[in-house]
């Protein structure tokens, strides 16, 4: 689940202190020992998930919801082992995909689908590309919640302007402009080529705008031989020609996203472009000086390739993180925790923090709380960011988060080695229909 | 030698000195219920869970679900794929070089720092300190050093120092061995100031008489006598490289590609990363294996080890 560090770094955009690990108001509340949830430290985050459990809380002083906090790391680890053990918590926090749908083989989450169709009200007001992730063998096993974060095409204006050139339009502007920046000694893309997931989003965004979106379904599928599809050997290909032809900044392998410091090559002028998460902006904001505040930060989506199949408002990343709950919990605590997702996770409360604090929450009324932003920027982004994610036709999941923890492991292997040229498209196909379905 | 076995253990001070201890229990009767609390420990956090990886290796387990049985799949699916062997071979290469590297460093520094000045002790303590740090804060350290693009070399604006280190197979295996060699030769200088402090002085004065130079009583001298420490520290280097992981894990994370990929970092990728239990017990297995027939082996290159080695001291 690499694709949780995307999360850590963005709960450490955010959030002025970063995440650290507070005590939880109990520690180790188990299974048995009424509802429990456990969720992760970080700010704004944090507080967001505290402020809906105290309104609960508050509203059901004899059936109260235990919470454990957790750092992003240790939570990740300490989950699994507990689920597996059959001491998990009632409420279990997640990002869906395959990890969710490992829980779902193991037999450990209850199957939402009957009750959440009751829940007509939430179930309309929620984003509908976000059901995508929760829902395993056509059942909802999770439900949608907190905020959608879409992987975004980021520029600097300046380096532009320095070149005299316009943004992007197309996959052949991107080979144009390359050439160009190199000339200007500002290499064309920043990116963080060690954490691997980075190098994915890449690979996301061209399957689909070369092949549409049913090239990634079919591999999701388990389909025979997906990964050798010729959209997706198109792709393979084009990503490595950009990678010969200089498009990423020099030693690109070895910066990990982790450290901002792919984010610093943009807002510091040394790279032009960055395609990178919704997430990033507001460490950009606080540590770009004037690069967001001043206007130079500019941001589209991935444009289409030539002659593609994909729809051009497709978009891929996180578009919402989950809660399901414990198969294994007593009846009472079952219905106290699904109480508490209908009533609490998407109430107004919530919707208008997350909108303060730079985020858009899985739900069409974010749009409404838009309009009282006064910064300028933050509300251009924030309008760009639901806009994206609302009008995306196809939302993708971050493939390594959709995939099961198996193949995503084998994806970012050979995704490191493809980008490193040291395996050919037809390698990384074969390498990965190898473990397709697995 | 009973006590000898631990190969998972990492290489710390403490492993020497429950090594000698161990090897002097076992003659005397009663004092061999002294062994038990250590006994018990070994047997509870070594021997269980090592009899606990033999058997995950003959099962499949995603870590969440019921166990399956599977028999010899993950040992077959293993052994053929290539992946293990380029973890092998990495494994080898960084155990081999970094060895060859910091052995006659920690020899030459521990024998200098064997000389009884003043100066000499307190240059001891600084070359002690990189042993005082963590792995991982070594690793983060390192590895913002020798960022090409925010680093040292582009700071300085050296242009030697600003190569893409991790970014190059061959560059992040030579910074891998280097950093190690870094952090672990005031260990091993240590134990080999020790060992030439043992050396008796009369031996040299004998030497000086007959008109050997310094470098003629390094040779014929202090490395003949350091016979045994030798073994010692290289026996240290050579398993404790074996479980190299958390330096690897943060400098590189196994990369670029594969190419720092160790065997213990692919045991943790395909354990917890790819949530095959079954290969990955496989892959501790091969590990334990390999340290112990190393261990073995560099035994035997001492000849019978326990009681030439109180000669020695």
């Amino acid at each position: 689940m690499v694709g949780g560090g995307a999360l850590a770094a963005g709960l450490a955009a955010c959030g002025s202190s970063g995440p650290s690990s507070t005590p939880g108001s109990t520690t180790g509340a188990a299974a048995g020992s009424g509802t429990t949830y456990w969720f992760l430290t970080g700010q704004p985050q944090q507080g967001i998930r505290e402020a809906q459990v105290k309104r609960f809380n508050d509203a059901n002083p004899n059936s109260k919801i235990k919470t454990t906090e957790f750092q992003n790391d240790a939570f990740k680890a300490k989950i699994k082992t507990a689920i597996g053990a059959g001491q998990g918590p009632t409420l279990i926090w997640g990002w869906g995909g395959g990890g969710l749908k490992a829980y779902v083989e193991a037999g450990q989450v209850e199957d939402l689908t009957d009750w959440f169709n009751q829940q007509t009200d939430l179930k309309n007001s929620i984003f509908p590309s976000a059901f995508t992730a929760a829902t395993v063998n056509g059942k909802l096993y999770a439900v949608p919640g907190e905020t959608v974060t879409p992987i975004v095409l980021f520029y600097d204006k300046r380096s532009f302007e320095k070149i005299g050139a316009q943004p992007p339009q197309s996959w052949g502007d991107i080979m144009d402009l390359v050439p160009k920046f190199n000339e200007k000694g500002i290499a064309p893309f920043s990116l963080g080529g060690q954490s691997r997931w980075t190098n994915m989003m890449w690979l996301e965004f061209l399957f689909d705008r070369i092949g549409g979106s049913e090239v990634f379904q079919n591999i999701y599928d388990g389909k025979k031989d997906g990964w050798s599809d010729p959209s997706a050997l198109k792709a393979l290909d084009e990503m490595q020609k950009l990678i010969k032809a200089n498009g990423f900044i020099k030693g690109f392998s070895s910066i990990t996203a982790d450290s901002n410091a792919d984010q610093a090559l943009l807002y510091t002028g040394k790279a032009a472009m960055m395609l990178h998460g919704a997430w990033t902006y507001g460490n950009m904001k606080s540590s770009g000086k004037d690069f967001v505040t001043g206007g130079h930060l500019g941001y589209m989506n991935f444009p289409p390739v030539d002659g593609g199949k994909g729809d051009p408002s497709d978009t891929v990343g996180n578009p919402g993180q989950y809660m399901s709950i414990s198969s294994k919990a007593s009846q009472a605590d079952k219905d106290n925790a699904k109480k508490f997702i209908a009533n609490n996770t998407l109430d107004d409360a919530t919707v208008d923090a997350w909108v303060k604090s730079g985020n858009i929450p899985v739900v069409k009324s974010a749009k409404d709380k838009l309009s009282s932003i006064s910064d300028k920027n933050d509300s251009e982004w924030l309008n760009f960011v639901y806009d994206t994610a609302a009008n995306a036709k196809n939302f993708a999941q971050s493939w390594d988060q959709a995939l099961s923890p198996t193949q995503a492991e084998t994806l970012l292997d050979n995704i490191a080695k493809l980008f490193q040229l040291s395996i050919s498209p037809q390698q990384f196909a074969d390498n990965m229909n190898a473990v397709i379905g697995q | 030698m009973t006590v000898t076995a631990p190969p998972v253990v990492p290489a710390t001070g403490r492993n020497v000195s429950s090594d000698a201890g161990g090897s002097r229990v076992g003659r005397s009767g009663p004092v061999a219920w002294m062994v038990l609390p250590a006994l018990v420990l070994f047997v509870v956090f070594g021997v269980v869970p090592l009899i606990g990886v033999v058997v995950l290796s003959f099962t499949q387990w995603d870590g969440l679900g019921p166990i399956h049985a599977n028999g010899l799949a993950n040992w077959r699916s293993v052994l053929s794929d290539p992946q293990t062997w380029h973890s092998v071979y990495v494994t080898f290469e960084i155990m081999i070089l970094s060895w060859a590297v910091q052995t006659p460093m920690s020899l030459l520094l521990g024998t200098f720092l064997a000389g009884r000045q003043r100066y000499r002790a307190f240059l001891a303590v600084l070359y002690f300190i990189p042993l005082l740090l963590s792995s991982a804060a070594i690793a983060i350290t390192y590895k913002a050093l020798l960022d090409p693009n925010f680093g040292l070399g582009a700071g300085l604006h050296i242009g030697f120092l600003t190569q893409d280190w991790l970014g190059k197979s061959n560059l992040a295996i030579a910074v891998v061995i280097f950093i190690v060699s870094w952090q672990f030769i005031p260990f091993h200088s240590l134990i080999y100031q020790g060992g030439v402090r043992q050396i008796p002085t009369t031996m040299y004065e004998a030497a000086s008489i007959d008109g050997a130079g310094r470098i003629r009583q390094f040779f014929s001298i202090t490395i003949p006598q350091l016979k045994y420490t030798i073994i010692t520290s290289s026996t240290l280097m050579v398993v404790g490289s074996l479980t190299f992981f958390d330096l690897i894990f943060v400098l590189t994370a196994g990369g670029p590609g594969d190419a720092t990929r160790v065997l213990a970092l692919d045991m943790y990728k395909r354990g917890f990363m790819s949530n095959q239990m079954g290969p990955a017990s496989v892959i501790a297995s091969i590990i334990v294996l390999l340290g112990l027939v190393l261990a073995l082996l560099l035994r035997r290159l001492g000849g019978s080890t326990t009681a030439s080695q109180q000669e020695g001291a």
